[in-house]
């Protein structure tokens, strides 16, 4: 029947998302952290990074059966990365996180390119920018956050004792 | 891709951006399931309505073209000219 095997390959997918979010979501959900620049606001919550997560996930769930031995981390990273550039004004504004000192395109390139290691062809393809220009987003983006990582000293986790200073620069 | 050598200020940002994991919320996967099965129905029900409102488009077009024949050569409306008798 049509049916039985269709219901079939419902379960089965199910079977294997959930698997892959319990295996790659927290190392998604910390890209999406580090994308939206938040601090835990409820403790240990990250609503906004959780949304954008959660919209990416129903994507890859959509597409996996078109996956076709495919990597779902590489299709759900890149839902995260479209989605969050799309929706880049939103998060412009600086809310405490480790990045905030960065423009939204800069942490995308920043994130994609030092904490995915996405190569940089596959950034600039991916956000439809030059490979030069991607190159020097990072290179400012990285500059940027050794001279705030300097000026403040403390580990990376405490977010709001540096002043509100050095936003004009990026 | 970044050479051989790893550039020091590059491996001091990768470590500044390396943190513990936070936690996934416990139905975070579920509801993106849930939500992204609705998608994946929905999509296949637009899919299943066109691909039968287009072999219903060409099965009558077939029906009419059967009935119709266009491929047959009109019946001549005039009687040719009688000449040369």
């Amino acid at each position: 029947m049509v049916s039985d095997r269709a219901d079939h390959r419902d379960r089965l997918r199910a079977l294997e998302f959930d698997a892959f979010v319990a295996g790659a979501g927290g190392r998604l959900l910390h890209t999406a952290t580090l994308l939206t620049g938040e601090p835990p606001q409820p403790p240990g919550a990250y609503p906004r990074a959780e949304r954008l997560l959660h919209a990416a996930l129903c994507r890859t769930y959509a597409e996996w059966d078109r996956l076709h031995g495919g990597d779902p981390y590489d299709l759900a990273r890149r839902e995260l990365a479209l989605r969050f550039a799309r929706e880049a004004r939103r998060h412009q504004r600086p809310r405490g996180g480790l990045l905030e000192r960065l423009t939204p395109v800069e942490r995308l390139v920043l994130v994609l390119r030092m904490y995915e290691e996405v190569g940089e062809e596959q950034t600039a393809a991916l956000l439809g920018l030059p490979g030069d220009r991607v190159r020097a987003v990072c290179a400012r983006a990285v500059a940027a956050l050794r001279s705030a990582g300097r000026g403040r000293t403390a580990p990376p986790a405490g977010g709001r004792t540096a002043g509100a200073g050095r936003r004009g620069a990026a | 891709m970044s050479g051989d050598r790893p550039d020091p200020r590059e491996e001091q940002v990768r470590r500044m951006l390396d943190g513990p994991h936070p936690v996934l919320p416990p139905d975070l996967a579920a509801r993106a399931a849930r939500r992204g099965g609705r998608r994946l129905r929905w999509r296949r029900a637009a899919h299943r309505t066109a691909f039968w409102l287009l072999a219903a488009l060409l099965v009558a077009a077939l029906v009419r073209a059967g009935f119709e024949q266009p491929w047959t050569a009109e019946p001549a409306q005039v009687t040719p000219p009688l000449e040369g008798w």
